[in-house]
């Protein structure tokens, strides 16, 4: 029907090249850019250790943005990625973490342990985080469980009702929590909406090892996810073993999306708009859009990540503002025109 | 070739299907007929593993959920109702599909003789020009020869069609089935069929299967089967009366 589908359906190493060289460049940007503009040329000189202009570049560079914008990319990417796989998985265009209620999952474990105090000694943000991908398993777990009892096949349908409404119960319980918050409702706000100042090197490598891992075993997953999304039940015949793909996936969406909750608090709208963005404009093969998403959500989110902390300088907004607003209106835009050219 | 035997589905309580039995052999074309609710899709999917049932069903001696997943499909192939599209999936990402079981490992996406048979599916079902189309844009009828083709490309030995029939155009309809009889031409293929229409049935079956509220009225050579009382006592009516007189109606000229 248009020419950006290519023959064999693969993802090519050379579109692979152009987005790796994309995405770095973006972080480049993003690293440059801020309350303190720093020229590139002194960001490439310290990030490989060369002498640069001034000497607070180089801690700016190292300490304070890059770790940031790595978080940035690698949730953004994690989360885009999770999203197309729900949503080819459940074959629901509205899928993504929250749906499976593991994204307010997560965030449920935060706000606990913020209330009830709960901290690791030595390091302030590992209770809530460790809370954060202790609950996201938990609501897994436990729908899985409700939809185990409905329905020994785990009905993709039954997985989503139970999936929303377990997403109603959380919001009204971390309410309920928030109304006991006191002097802590800014740092709920702070997870429930997503923020990604202050990140560390041990926060990235977390959030690199679990992309690694979980987002290696959804990226790979296309034909599957492809055959799911074309129909279970055809999915079935044609010989994909349903229900292990099912968990298989469904259990490493969770994982990432606990850890990336326990990194940045729940971002939204990153799972449900960049896929949905790369699908009206390179079709639902989830062979090039899984890895079209990753890419694209890493660039999305350190945008909006540097638009967080630059828009209202020096005020900081919490990134998921960000996310919503840029994203509702790109989605709105796009779907429109789309449907306007008679394509969906 | 399959064998099933004393095969019951229940929801609940109730028996969808209880004990029916039957043994569909190579080259034989089986239509499973009865009224609406009389468990005809029910015990087809019960025998292509879509849902959990007693008794014993066996494929080439070897107990269906014996199979792996990929075997299974390797021999029979299902084309079934529900082909409905929430996504813009191409004619050949869907037809391509049939080729899972068939695939080679991570770095061989295709065999070559996995491109040949989507090739052939794709001609056999009128569909060579529309490889590239948008299943979106298509009509119920175009969707459902897509995923015909697909079922082609999967080059089983048996073949279940659940009323296949449904939202086709009549030159399709015969263009179908006429299709369906050439591919069970080549040795060591089986066909199984839910069907409504029983001229169809009558015409095209070399079996059937007459089902009644779950259970198997009557099963063998269709002429066996379908015979005047059979039907009577199943739907309750003189059908070979209105099927007959039906047809008059066209003699005028």
């Amino acid at each position: 029907m248009d020419g950006k589908k290519n023959a064999g359906g693969a993802f090519r190493l050379s579109e692979g090249a152009f987005w790796l060289l994309l995405t770095v460049t973006v972080a480049a940007l993003c690293v440059s850019t801020g309350s303190v503009g720093i020229p590139l040329k002194d960001v490439w000189n310290a990030v490989f250790g060369l002498p640069v202009s001034r000497a607070t570049y180089a801690s700016i560079v190292l300490w304070t943005r890059l770790p940031r914008v790595l978080c940035a990319g690698l949730m953004g990417a994690a989360l885009s990625v999770c999203g197309a796989a729900m949503q080819g998985l459940l074959r629901n265009p509205l899928a993504d973490g929250s749906t499976l209620g593991v994204s307010s999952g997560a965030a449920l474990g935060a706000a606990l342990s913020i209330v009830l105090g709960i901290s690791v000694p030595g390091a302030a943000l590992a209770g809530p985080a460790a809370m954060a991908m202790l609950f996201s398993f938990g609501s897994l777990m436990l729908i899985l469980f409700l939809a185990w009892g409905m329905d020994r096949s785990l009905a993709t349908h039954n997985i989503i009702l139970i999936g929303v409404i377990f997403t109603m119960f959380v919001s009204s319980l971390l309410s309920l929590l928030i109304t006991f918050a006191g002097d802590k409702l800014h740092t709920i706000t702070y997870w429930t909406m997503g923020s990604l100042s202050g990140k560390s090197y041990e926060q990235v490598i977390l959030l690199a090892a679990a992309l690694l891992i979980f987002g290696g075993a959804l990226l790979t997953r296309g034909r599957e996810l492809n055959a799911f999304a074309i129909g279970e039940e055809n999915a079935m015949h044609v010989g994909v073993p349903v229900r292990r793909t099912k968990l298989l996936v469904m259990i490493s969406a969770s994982a990432l999306i606990g850890v990336c909750v326990s990194v940045g608090g729940s971002i939204a709208y990153v799972g449900l708009i960049i896929p949905h963005m790369v699908r009206l404009i390179s079709g639902p093969n989830h062979r090039v859009l899984l890895p079209r998403s990753f890419f694209a959500g890493a660039v999305f989110l350190m945008l909006a990540d540097l638009a967080a902390r630059t828009v209202l300088s020096p005020l900081e907004l919490p990134v998921g503002v960000i996310t919503s607003l840029i994203g509702a209106v790109v989605f709105i835009v796009i779907f429109v025109r789309t449907r306007r050219g008679g394509r969906l | 070739m399959l064998r099933v035997e004393h095969l019951s589905v229940y929801y609940g309580d109730t028996a969808a299907v209880r004990d029916v039995s039957f043994c569909p052999e190579a080259g034989q074309w089986w239509m499973i007929v009865g009224p609406n609710g009389a468990g005809k899709s029910t015990l087809v999917k019960a025998m292509c593993r879509g849902i959990p049932f007693t008794g014993k069903a066996y494929l080439n001696d070897v107990e269906i959920s014996d199979h792996s997943g990929e075997n299974f499909a390797r021999k029979v192939g299902v084309l079934s109702q529900n082909n409905g599209q929430v996504y813009g999936f191409t004619v050949d990402e869907v037809v391509s599909m049939g080729r899972y079981a068939w695939r080679e490992g991570y770095f061989r996406p295709r065999d070559r003789e996995g491109e040949e048979k989507i090739r052939n599916a794709l001609e056999a079902t009128g569909l060579l020009g529309m490889r590239k189309r948008n299943l979106l844009t298509l009509s119920g009828g175009e969707v459902q020869r897509v995923f015909l083709a697909q079922v082609l490309a999967q080059d089983p030995q048996v073949l279940v069609l659940d009323e296949p029939a449904n939202h086709l155009d009549f030159p399709f309809q015969k263009q179908f089935f006429d299709m369906v009889q050439a591919w069970l031409a080549h040795p060591g293929r089986t066909v199984i069929t839910v069907m409504h229409d029983l001229t169809m049935a009558r015409r095209y079956g070399s079996h059937a299967l007459l089902m009644n509220r779950g259970q198997a009225v009557a099963s063998g050579p269709v002429e066996a089967v379908l015979t005047r009382r059979n039907l009577e006592e199943v739907y309750g009516m003189d059908v070979y009366a209105w099927i007959r007189e039906s047809l008059r109606a066209w003699e005028a000229e």
